[in-house]
């Protein structure tokens, strides 16, 4: 049960990513390469009707985690605080820069909601590869000081950074070199993520040129991902050992590394909704591969004091989890079906939805 | 330590009052709109339409605020109250989760395709997605009064060892006696303070000698809906709810009367007075004999105990915050119904649109329903205090041990910021659209 669990919760958000990701992504080609109100039209009018359902897709994660892993919500939502309630405050910034930037037809006042929708995406891009960052090198769980706990064993508080940067020093911050390497990579995914979904949702004259973008910038992610690889061992000794414990897994990687490679022909497409195809397949691969590497770990220890805490340990009981997997059986039904009606009502081409106009 | 739980239920409490001022509105104001909607499929008549469509205007702004002041409450279950969260995250964790699945994707999905979608759509499929995100907003609400009514009346679970809550009987969790009337009392207030915005804006707009067509229109609909509502908050739902509170948290009863001793052949109804917790009276009291005592149990005589008979560790912590929210609650809905019958009479007469005090009334009544809901709520939640689990677990043992008060009061800080900020926002753009009015026929 506890497996199955784990299993929905990661799918939710891989799918979480891919959904709200070409969201975010949107936001950092808005902030960077949309000059002209035409192309900003173009990509709001792209993610307009969708935005608020993809958040749900986070919300709704977290009620699996609070609901199926307690122990684990509990210990990270309180542990990452801080950068939890920056996520939340720029999730505010982006919603209402996209809502209420077509309220009044002033030049400063869409200025100004441009420039929140866009550099708060740009930082909420940064912001969930660091926490991918932080999963995955583990936290000082109990809060050892001097071989000590400071808190129950699943408890642990982090600053925002500590003097070192550094992911290997004793108290660890949420920022050090690693999981700002992470929120790079997590930027550039998404930059190209929401580049496909424009180029997919729209005749924008912005198209050829995000094309070129893409194309670029896959090379710095490519680059990115390469230099990740090759320091993975300093949160982990022994990076691959999941993967030669259990070969099956390696199809993550692999499904990784066909979106990316697949992302080098972006030139060529002829269907427009292939590129947005292969950035989704890098994002849920690289995720799933992610968390395949520390598994079944879900947040581990940088102590020895204090052991890891793994889907079994932080799990709510049987009964609760199996009683669950009927209303959730037919409510993930009834999502598709919304998804479903949702995405052919507005599919196609979206430039003449008019969002925002009032 | 204490001032650290100060800072969590602080910030729990602000970021809680202020998100709530949106759903209130958006939950009756659905309904309201799906009315607007189907009236016009009924008699074609275009006004309806275009009633629709002003309102959607304003329900859209609404519920983005709604979303956005929303997401920081599930969070918080976690950032600030994590030891609650990991004890009793098994069982809420359920309800919680269930509100993002079932009603969360239903209202988001369908409110894009209400709001951009009539061209696309037709006006048949367009009233039905109206339809599903009324749905969707009221099983949300239903979800979180279930959550909330497990808080008050714990049901279906069992304690470990470790002190955990495993749930043991999902049915339960919906059968619970707390649920149905806690939420048909909740949802008629939020029908209440819907009907009387519509109807504040129709005053606006005939008083304003504008708009004159869609200012009866909306004065007369929210006139109707705000009579019934109001009668239907107080009763049977109301009295529902307060016989519940008298008959599983007897010294909350107690404190939200302001009754601090028993008193022998039936107890008085207070109407006024100022807690002195000091002497444990009330100074300045107004009160009618025995009326409490036969609104409790249908008898003049019937004993209801005060809060003396019960240990001071299980008093309310906030007995005097509790006892005014409680009474500013019951007098606003008192004064609803009045101001509803009046208007009523008025309407059936046929005298409503020219009786000027009325109009005005109504236009400065707009504020104090959401001032009703909001110590509505302050009443529930101060009356479970000290509990998060009433009974089983003091809020003094659910907040997170690790996030130190100054970390707390940094967020809380952000937060008075920033939703000052939405709160302004909202005000100015929701006057601008109110100001230029609903538009004819607009296609």
């Amino acid at each position: 049960m506890e497996l199955f669990w784990y299993i929905v919760l990661m799918t939710m958000l891989a799918v979480y990513v891919i959904l709200d990701g070409y969201d975010f992504g949107a936001g950092i080609i808005h902030l960077f390469f949309a000059k002209k109100e035409k192309d900003k039209k173009a990509i709001t009018n792209a993610i307009g009707p969708f935005w608020d359902a993809n958040e749900v897709w986070l919300i709704a994660s977290g009620g699996v985690l609070f609901f199926a892993f307690p122990t684990l919500y509990a210990s990270s939502f309180s542990g990452f605080y801080l950068p939890l309630m920056m996520i939340l405050w720029l999730l505010i910034f982006r919603a209402i820069g996209l809502e209420l930037r077509g309220q009044i037809h002033n030049k400063m006042w869409e200025t100004i909601w441009d420039k929140a929708f866009g550099i708060s995406s740009l930082l909420l891009a940064l912001f969930f590869g660091v926490a991918l960052g932080n999963v995955v090198r583990g936290v000082n769980l109990g809060g050892v000081v001097d071989g000590v706990s400071t808190h129950e064993a699943h408890y642990f508080f982090l600053p925002l950074w500590n003097p070192t940067f550094s992911p290997q020093a004793e108290q660890l911050g949420i920022l050090d070199w690693f999981t700002v390497l992470l929120g790079v990579v997590g930027v550039v995914a998404l930059t190209i993520h929401g580049a496909n979904w424009i180029i997919f949702k729209t005749n924008s004259d912005l198209n050829e040129k995000l094309k070129r973008v893409v194309f670029n910038l896959n090379f710095v992610l490519l680059a990115l991902v390469v230099i990740s690889l090759l320091v993975w061992h300093v949160i982990e000794p022994k990076p691959f050992h999941n993967f030669l414990d259990k070969p099956w897994l390696w199809i993550f990687p692999i499904i990784t590394f066909i979106g990316l490679f697949g992302l080098f022909k972006v030139k060529s497409f002829q269907k427009h909704g292939k590129g947005f195809l292969f950035s989704s397949l890098f994002l849920a691969g690289g995720l799933a591969s992610t968390v395949a590497s520390i598994f079944p770990k879900v947040l581990p220890s940088t102590n020895s004091i204090n052991p890891d805490l793994t889907l079994y340990n932080v799990a709510a009981h049987e009964y609760g989890l199996s009683v669950g997997v009927y209303w959730f059986a037919i409510a993930v039904v009834l999502v598709a079906i919304y998804m479903v009606i949702q995405y052919r009502v507005f599919k196609g081409k979206m430039d003449d939805v008019g969002y925002g106009e009032h | 330590m204490e001032d650290m739980l100060f800072y969590d239920r602080m910030q729990f409490a602000f970021t809680i009052t202020f998100h709530y001022l949106f759903p209130q509105l958006t939950m009756g104001l659905s309904l309201l709109i799906v009315y607007f909607k189907g009236k016009f499929l009924y008699s074609k008549m275009e006004k309806y339409n275009d009633a629709a469509k002003f309102w959607m205007k304003i329900f859209a702004l609404n519920f983005a605020m709604g979303v956005v002041t929303g997401i920081p409450m599930e969070f918080q279950f976690g950032t600030n109250w994590a030891k609650f969260s990991e004890l009793t995250g098994g069982i809420i964790g359920q309800t919680l989760a269930m509100e993002g699945m079932f009603s969360f994707f239903l209202e988001s999905s369908f409110l894009g395709l209400f709001l951009f979608g009539e061209k696309l759509l037709g006006h048949k499929l367009h009233f039905l997605t109206g339809f599903l995100v009324f749905l969707g907003s009221w099983a949300s609400g239903y979800l979180i009064i279930a959550t909330h009514s497990w808080m008050q009346y714990p049901v279906g679970y069992e304690i470990l060892e470790n002190g955990k809550f495993v749930l043991n009987n999902f049915g339960a969790l919906f059968s619970n006696p707390w649920l149905l009337p806690s939420y048909l009392h909740n949802q008629a207030a939020s029908l209440v303070t819907s009907s009387f915005v519509v109807a504040a804006i129709g005053a606006f707009y005939l008083l304003n000698n504008k708009h004159h067509e869609f200012g009866k229109l909306f004065v007369k609909t929210g006139v109707v809906f705000g009579l019934i509502s109001s009668l239907l908050v107080a009763f049977p739902t109301g009295d529902l709810v307060a016989k519940n509170v008298v008959k599983h948290q007897p010294a909350t009863f107690a404190a939200m009367e302001g009754i601090f001793e028993t008193e022998d052949g039936g107890s008085e109804i207070v109407l006024i007075g100022q807690p002195n917790m000091l002497e444990k009276k009330l100074d300045n009291k107004i009160a009618v004999p025995n009326i409490l005592s036969f609104l409790t149990y249908q008898e003049w005589d019937a004993q209801i105990k005060g809060l003396s008979e019960f240990d001071e560790s299980v008093h309310p912590t906030n007995v005097p915050g509790l006892y005014y929210s409680y009474h500013i609650m019951v007098g606003l809905g008192t004064i609803f119904i009045g101001l509803m019958l009046l208007a009523s009479v008025q309407l059936f007469r046929k005298k409503l649109y020219q009786t000027k005090w009325i109009l005005w009334s109504l236009l400065f009544m707009l504020p104090f329903p959401y001032i009703a809901n909001t110590t509505g709520w302050y009443t529930a939640e101060l009356g479970r205090q000290p509990w998060l689990v009433y009974n089983l677990l003091r809020t003094a043992d659910g907040a997170s041990p690790t996030v130190s008060s100054g970390n707390t009061l940094f967020t809380l800080l952000g937060f008075i910021g920033l939703y000052l900020l939405l709160g302004l926002l909202f005000l100015m753009l929701a006057g601008k659209i109110i100001n230029k009015g609903p538009q004819l026929n607009q296609h």
